[in-house]
Parts: structure tokens; sequence; C-alpha cells
């Protein structure tokens, strides 16, 4: 090993004006490692798209109840559970097609899913995420349903922008979007289901599409 | 004309010791297992590299408990990172020399 590297300088030195550079590859190697030691890059922009096409079908499913309820063909205590339901659905849908694209994408590059990387990203996406869904809780708990699209997305967005220290930076951008498409869905409230199928679905294959261009295609 | 490879540190020669350095550059505190996933080694060979840094004083070494498990985590010290920055900076004027 120590040997090869003296060999390598060796040759360097005697070949100084080659084209192959060793210090241009050792200087790439240490950025490799200093990247794939602090942020998890194997999120694909395939996990994006998916994540947004759950949400604008959930959101399709939603509208069709809410109108069911308007035209007085369920109880308000029934749509209420109904919607809890599919956004639990939703999430879990999502969250699985996500990881699935993300697996694959790691696999490909043969890197490790579950590593120092993935483990920090997932307790800080984590942690914004936990409050905003007790905070949400609380909403339906107090009949404050008007404001759950608001809480939902500007808690996710503060968790995405959390998160983006510890993955692809460019997951930051979105965290701001949808902090701020949530903070403006509070003075629309009615328009909730619009500004959630927009924050969660929209911008999510809109970033899918992007990040999908930029790193996976081949 | 000043020697090209004298301000390159004989430590970071080696691709792993090198490989240590930089993760514990942009990281606070990394365990012996994660180094080890990070940079696919076994454990006797890593330990040997670590031992290496930790008596040159780039590197400290926290030994502590996660339950009954011993924890040892590593972490990069004043005089490591400048050490290390040096030998990045030497490693940039070289391809710069080429150019």
């Amino acid at each position: 090993m120590e040997n090869q590297e003296f060999i390598s300088y060796f040759v360097f030195q005697s070949t100084f004006m080659d084209s192959q550079n060793p210090s241009l590859e050792t200087l790439q190697d240490i950025k490799r490692m200093m990247e794939r030691s602090s942020r998890f890059i194997s999120l694909s922009g395939l996990s994006g798209l998916s994540a947004g096409i759950c949400a604008l079908l959930g959101a399709y499913i939603a509208h069709g109840w809410i109108d069911e309820y308007y035209h007085g063909n369920i109880a308000l205590s029934i749509l209420k559970w109904q919607l809890v339901i599919l956004a639990l659905v939703v999430l879990a849908v999502a969250l699985t097609s996500s990881l699935y694209f993300t697996w694959r994408k790691a696999k490909k590059n043969s890197l490790p899913v579950w590593d120092r990387s993935s483990r920090k990203l997932l307790i800080n996406l984590a942690i914004p995420l936990a409050a905003g869904g007790l905070f949400v809780g609380g909403l339906i708990y107090h009949n404050e349903g008007r404001l759950v699209a608001a809480g939902t997305l500007v808690f996710y967005g503060l968790a995405l922008v959390n998160a983006s220290k510890y993955t692809l930076s460019e997951i930051r951008y979105v965290g701001i979007l949808e902090i701020l498409l949530g903070i403006v869905s509070m003075y629309y409230a009615e328009d909730g289901l619009y500004f959630w199928a927009l924050g969660f679905g929209l911008i999510h294959i809109v970033y899918g599409i992007i990040m999908w261009w930029k790193y996976d295609k081949k | 004309m000043k020697n090209p490879i004298g301000n390159l540190n004989k430590v970071f020669d080696s691709r792993i010791r090198m490989g240590v350095m930089s993760i514990l550059s942009v990281n606070d505190e990394v365990n012996f297992n994660d180094l080890k996933q990070l940079l696919e080694l076994t454990d006797g060979n890593l330990a040997s590299h670590l031992i290496n840094l930790e008596e040159n004083g780039y590197i400290k070494v926290h030994k502590g408990f996660v339950g009954r498990k011993t924890n040892t985590t590593y972490s990069i010290t004043k005089s490591g990172e400048k050490a290390f920055s040096e030998h990045i900076e030497a490693l940039e004027n070289m391809i710069r020399g080429v150019k």
C-alpha cells in the first residue's frame, strides 16, 4: 500500500507534464469522501416524482369526498376520519415508493442505504416532522381542519430545510418554497386542498424531474 | 525550483489515513464502525492507521458507552486540521504547477 503510493508520487514527478494527474485524483478522492461521509447522496429524483404523484392522487380523492360533503351526502364527523385515514395512506404509499427508488439508486451505485449519512438525514427530518404531526393532530382535535394544509406545509418545509444539511443541497429550496406556500395558504384557508396539492404534489414532481435530469439520467 | 512534493505530508501518503482525515474534517465526531463502513476496511487495518494519526496528534479519541457496548469516536484536532489543509493546499499547488 505505502509502496504503491510512493511509486505513484514518484511516477508523478517523472511525468510532470502528463495529463494523468495523481494529485488531482487525490483531491477528487478527498472531495468524494467528504461528501459521502456528510451527505446522503443516493436520494433519487424518481422518489420526489413518485411522492408527488401519490399526493396528487390523494388530493383528487379528497376533493371528491369534500364535494360529497357539500352535497350533503357525508356527515362532517365521517369526512374528518376519512380524510385523516386517506392522508395516512397517502403518506405511507409515498414514503414506500420514495424509499424504493432511493434504495434502487443506492444499490446501482453500490453505496449503503443505511449508514451514518442516511441516519443523520432521517433524524433531522423526523424531528420537525414529528412536531408537525402532533401539531396538526392538535388542530384536528380542536376542529381547526381548515389550517391543516398550512400546518403540514410549514412543518414539512422546516423539516426539509433542516435535513438539507445532510443530503442534496437543493432540498433547501424546496423546503423554503413549502414554508412560503404554507404561510400564504393560511390566508386562503378554504382553498387548503389546492395549496396542499401544489406543495406536496406539483413541487415534488417538478423537483423530482429536475433532480432526475441533473443526477440520475444516464 | 522548490521541490513540488516537499509540502506534502508523509502521514497522508496512505489513502486510508487521507480518507480518515477527509471524513473527520467535515464531521464533528465519527465512530469506529462508521469509519470502517465508509472506508470499506477491516477492524485491524483501520485501527493501525487510527493509532498512527493519534500518535501524530492529528485526531482525538473519545471512549464512551452506548448501553453496555463501547462506542469509540474520533474527531480531528486543531493541528490535524492545519496539517490536512496544508496537505490539500500542496496538492492544489502541484496541479497549478502542472498547468
